[in-house]
């Protein structure tokens, strides 16, 4: 075993920035590599940035192209300002299938060991999990079962979806970003939402913390944003300043108008980069920051070690409380929890961040006094397989664990731990007892006030389960 | 679910001959010239594209697909401080090694199916951690790289790098790793969901186990990636249908065997090469051709450039690290610092570490993100040498031949009148209309050519090819 925890030290994530964008870029959908595939949910919208000073970040924003008129957009952003203080959901993606079974261990199951001899955690290793008590919280989950305990987590102990069952990421992550089990779905479930509901000029209403947009943010008719972290935009040409370089970013434009008035699709694309690049350098022009201002150390409790997940979290609570016209939130974690192989070394570190900052981040809205305004879905696109492999890690499964976090949620499970004996399927994988398609329905009309039946397919027959007090 | 046995009977049947590729017939210019050097190598070196316009598209094309040489050409690899690079050892010199090769080989085309490749079987350091290993795996797929797919797929499926990627070595009869075996379906030879269920995935994932290796206890490193038939399961597997002990040559003849492998793989070997789709009537024919050459990549390739489509086609974004090479061709530069290894990442393609297991997304190259990356590595690769000093330099204010200048810096791309246009207006902005003192009519030119030439670059049409 111990060649085999050398195999997967491996996963050296941090050694630049590069990297790390890289590792962030990391399943963006279904890949298109086959004529007549669906793409991932939106592709082909474009993108611009630009800096909001008042919250010192740097947004993308996603939209259909020239409709984002960059002087409608602000004006947008403020009037939406002014009647901000709506609610707002968070959704955070655990990437790469997590496995649910290291994070609410079912060490009160006879069978635990018997699938998990390398895996299984012991008794009283981490808390009890209160609710069904065969269950025992990781370790390092423990911040989440604080937050349970104070009745602000409603643990999915078993969620997914039933038949036709898929344990590609690319697919499974597609069908959990679409809200159906639906290849061919360009948007996502939340960007159609804001399409039902959201304004044509204010892009921070669907807010990914991400280097490009997630897939579940995707809208067909609404802008929605990006931000990655606060960062610099500038440009820069050797040996040009003053008034040549003042006109050199108009040329920005005018160059690539000549691309975007073509039929050539490929240039067209490259034109309306370079023109909203231009648009974004206008708007950096009054949101700029104080040059050479220091970046803000985080609010206590979040993780300073490791990757952006927490500055990124910190970023949301920090631009709510700017009074931000923000809706809905989406972040991933940085850290990968496809563990084929070795999964305590991978695993451990990555969801030790990833509970610490969920629970800093609750913190960090009720130290503001917006706790009630805010509720968090957390959710991976699969759990793993029950039975282990002989690499120390788990294989892609059906059913995984996912949680409703806020001051708002209901606090009590939803679905249950039917245990190892009866709860797999055939392919021996883990059964769901709740469908994420019901979660979603439910956080919409529960939390959001809005008939499911418009937003996610096949509402009508799916059941509803609590998701807030 | 699709790859029911009905489904595979319907069409399982021997493809009939629907007639050879189409050939491309039109002019066959500096422009076509300029593309096929893009898109089948990392641009023209100053004049190249009208030389080569010279021979003709036929044999500018066999020029690419069968180079009389190898040889690397120009200075040798060096560090901003002289110094060699150290492609196995130190981080980021791996990217420089393979810059090198797309900047300074003979056979570009060589080059570029090995880029081609290496995100279709997109391996990242990140996960295999080994410089050594993942330049092996690139000499792997370089000397088979106009081949045939079945020797390709064989050696990539024991290439100890891709073992380690997609955790194959270590898959055993008692514990079989599914990750390869998806992945071989899924993205080499399928396509998702495409002809097989998840218990070919299951059964697949059985055939192929048996491989191992062991570590160097002084090093740490993994050594001696090899199958062990012990630890292969040498039991029935029910794979498309076909009964039998498959191992992992079994395995890898079902899924080249299956019928609609050829498909996938003249579509997703086309994309590389054009924007827009090869017709369903062009798509049987490659079918064929590729089919009844036993599965060889060079006919294939051969009639993919020599298409109507390639040459009359849409505009491709160029791939991030293809333009970065060809920036450095067209001004005659080399590899001479390590910022262009950390330039590819901001640009959005850093060799060796792709995003994921299906490689790099050619449909988002261009965002607000990326065009800044572009436009700032232009102030790099430009740097303080090649910029033009307002103190020393005289420019003649004269838009028209400034614009010239800029684009002949660059070694003369094909860029069109409209966005010559653009550019002339900018100069005269720039350089005239604004200098109104006397130090400013002098230097503002020097000013605004400086700029014109990051601006070329950025220009639509050297972005696209």
């Amino acid at each position: 075993m111990s060649d085999k925890l050398r195999a997967c030290a491996c996963q050296d994530f941090n050694r630049t920035e590069l990297l790390r964008r890289g590792v962030a870029q990391a399943g963006k959908g279904l890949p298109a590599i086959e004529a007549g595939m669906p793409l991932p949910a939106g592709t082909g919208l474009s993108r611009r940035k630009f800096m909001l000073s008042s919250a010192g970040l740097l947004l993308s924003v996603y939209g259909a192209g020239r409709l984002l008129d960059p002087a409608a957009l602000d004006a947008g952003i403020a009037d939406a300002a002014t009647t901000a203080g709506g609610k707002v959901l968070v959704s955070i993606y655990l990437q790469g299938g997590i496995d649910s079974m290291s994070v609410l261990c079912p060490v009160g199951d006879p069978l635990y060991t018997t699938y998990r001899q390398v895996l299984a955690l012991p008794e009283g290793a981490g808390p009890v999990f209160t609710e069904d008590t065969q269950l025992q919280w990781h370790p390092l989950a423990a911040p989440l079962a604080q937050l349970h305990a104070e009745g602000k987590v409603s643990a999915l102990p078993t969620i997914g979806y039933t038949d036709p069952m898929n344990q590609s990421h690319f697919t499974s992550r597609h069908y959990y970003e679409v809200g159906a089990l639906d290849a061919n779905l360009a948007t996502g479930w939340l960007g159609r939402y804001l399409d039902a509901v959201g304004t044509p000029d204010n892009p921070l209403q669907g807010l990914c913390l991400d280097y490009s947009l997630q897939p579940s943010l995707a809208t067909a008719r609404v802008p929605v944003a990006t931000i990655d972290l606060p960062t610099d935009y500038s440009f820069w040409a050797e040996g040009v300043y003053g008034t040549p370089q003042e006109l050199m970013y108009g040329a920005f434009s005018s160059i690539g108008e000549v691309g975007a008035r073509t039929g050539d699709p490929g240039m067209k694309q490259s034109g309306e980069a370079a023109i909203m690049s231009n648009t974004l350098r206008q708007q950096l022009l009054q949101f700029a920051p104080a040059p050479n201002a220091a970046t803000p150390a985080l609010p206590a409790g979040y993780p300073t070690a490791g990757d952006d997940f927490p500055a990124r979290l910190a970023a949301v609570a920090k631009m709510l409380a700017a009074g931000l016209p923000i809706n809905i939130v989406t972040v991933s974690t940085e850290s990968v929890f496809d563990t084929h192989e070795n999964q305590v070394a991978s695993f451990t570190s990555g969801l030790g961040e990833a509970m610490q900052s969920i629970y800093a981040f609750q913190r960090d809205l009720e130290a503001r006094g917006l706790a009630d305004r805010v509720l968090t879905v957390v959710w991976s696109e699969f759990g793993r397989r029950p039975q282990e492999n002989a690499s120390a890690g788990t294989d892609h499964g059906a059913a995984g664990c996912g949680f409703v976090i806020g001051e708002n949620a209901a606090g009590t499970m939803i679905g249950e731990w039917q245990g190892l004996a009866k709860g797999l399927d055939p392919l021996g994988n883990l059964t769901e007892t709740a469908d994420y398609r019901s979660l979603y329905c439910s956080v919409l009309e529960q939390w959001l006030g809005h008939d499911a039946a418009q937003i996610i397919p096949g509402a009508s027959s799916l059941p509803r389960v609590t998701v807030v007090k | 679910m699709l790859g029911t046995a009905s489904g595979r009977r319907r069409r399982g049947g021997r493809i009939s001959d629907p007639g050879p590729l189409p050939v491309y017939h039109g002019r066959f210019g500096e422009r076509q010239a300029e593309r096929l050097l893009w898109r089948a190598g990392f641009g023209p070196r100053p004049g190249e594209a009208a030389a080569l316009a010279k021979h003709g598209m036929r044999h500018a094309v066999l020029s690419l697909t069968r180079p009389s040489s190898q040889r690397l050409v120009g200075p040798a690899p060096v560090l901003q401080n002289g110094q060699p690079i150290e492609p196995f050892d130190v981080y980021g010199n791996d990217v420089l090694w393979w810059l090198d090769r797309m900047v300074r080989s003979r056979a570009q085309l060589v080059e570029r199916m090995t880029l081609s490749w290496h995100d279709w079987f997109a391996t990242s350091n990140a996960m295999v951690n080994s410089q050594r290993l993942m330049i092996d795996q690139n000499w792997t797929i370089r000397n088979r790289c106009l081949s045939s797919f079945p020797r390709m797929l064989t050696a990539i499926t024991t290439d100890p790098a891709m073992q380690i990627y997609l955790t194959l070595s270590g898959s055993t009869k008692q514990d079989p790793n599914e990750n390869y075996a998806r992945e071989l379906q899924e993205l080499f030879t399928l396509g998702v969901d495409n002809g097989y269920t998840e218990d070919d995935v299951r059964e697949q994932a059985r055939a192929l186990t048996g491989w191992t290796n062991t570590w160097d206890q002084a090093t740490g490193q993994p050594v001696d990636f090899h199958f062990d038939r012990t630890l292969w399961d040498n039991g029935i597997k029910v794979i498309y249908g076909h009964r039998g002990r498959f191992d992992w040559r079994g395995s890898l003849k079902l899924v080249l065997d299956h019928p609609d492998h050829p498909k996938f793989f003249v579509t997703k070997l086309w994309s590389y090469f054009s924007a827009e789709p090869l017709s369903a009537r062009d798509t049987k024919a490659a079918e064929y051709l590729y089919v009844s050459s036993g599965k060889q990549i060079r006919p294939l390739v051969e009639a993919m450039l020599m298409h109507p489509t390639f040459h009359a086609g849409h505009r491709m974004v160029k791939p991030p690290i293809v333009q970065l090479a060809g920036m450095l061709r067209g001004i005659g530069r080399y590899i001479d610092t390590d910022a262009w290894a950390w330039e590819s990442g901001e640009i959005g393609q850093m060799p060796f570490y792709p995003p994921n297991v299906s490689g790099w997304d050619a449909t988002q190259w261009l965002n607000t993100g990326t065009w800044l990356a572009r436009f700032n590595l232009t102030a790099q690769m430009i740097g303080q040498q090649r910029a033009l000093n307002p103190s020393t330099a005289k420019v003649k204010a004269d838009p028209k031949r400034m614009t010239k200048q800029a684009i002949d810096f660059w070694g003369g791309p094909m860029i069109s009148e409209p966005t010559k246009a653009a550019l002339g207006d900018y100069a005269r902005a720039a350089a005239i209309d604004s200098a109104t003192e006397t130090w400013e009519r002098t230097a503002y030119p020097v000013l605004a050519l400086n700029a014109l030439r990051a601006l070329v670059v950025v220009t639509p049409d050297y972005q696209t090819c």
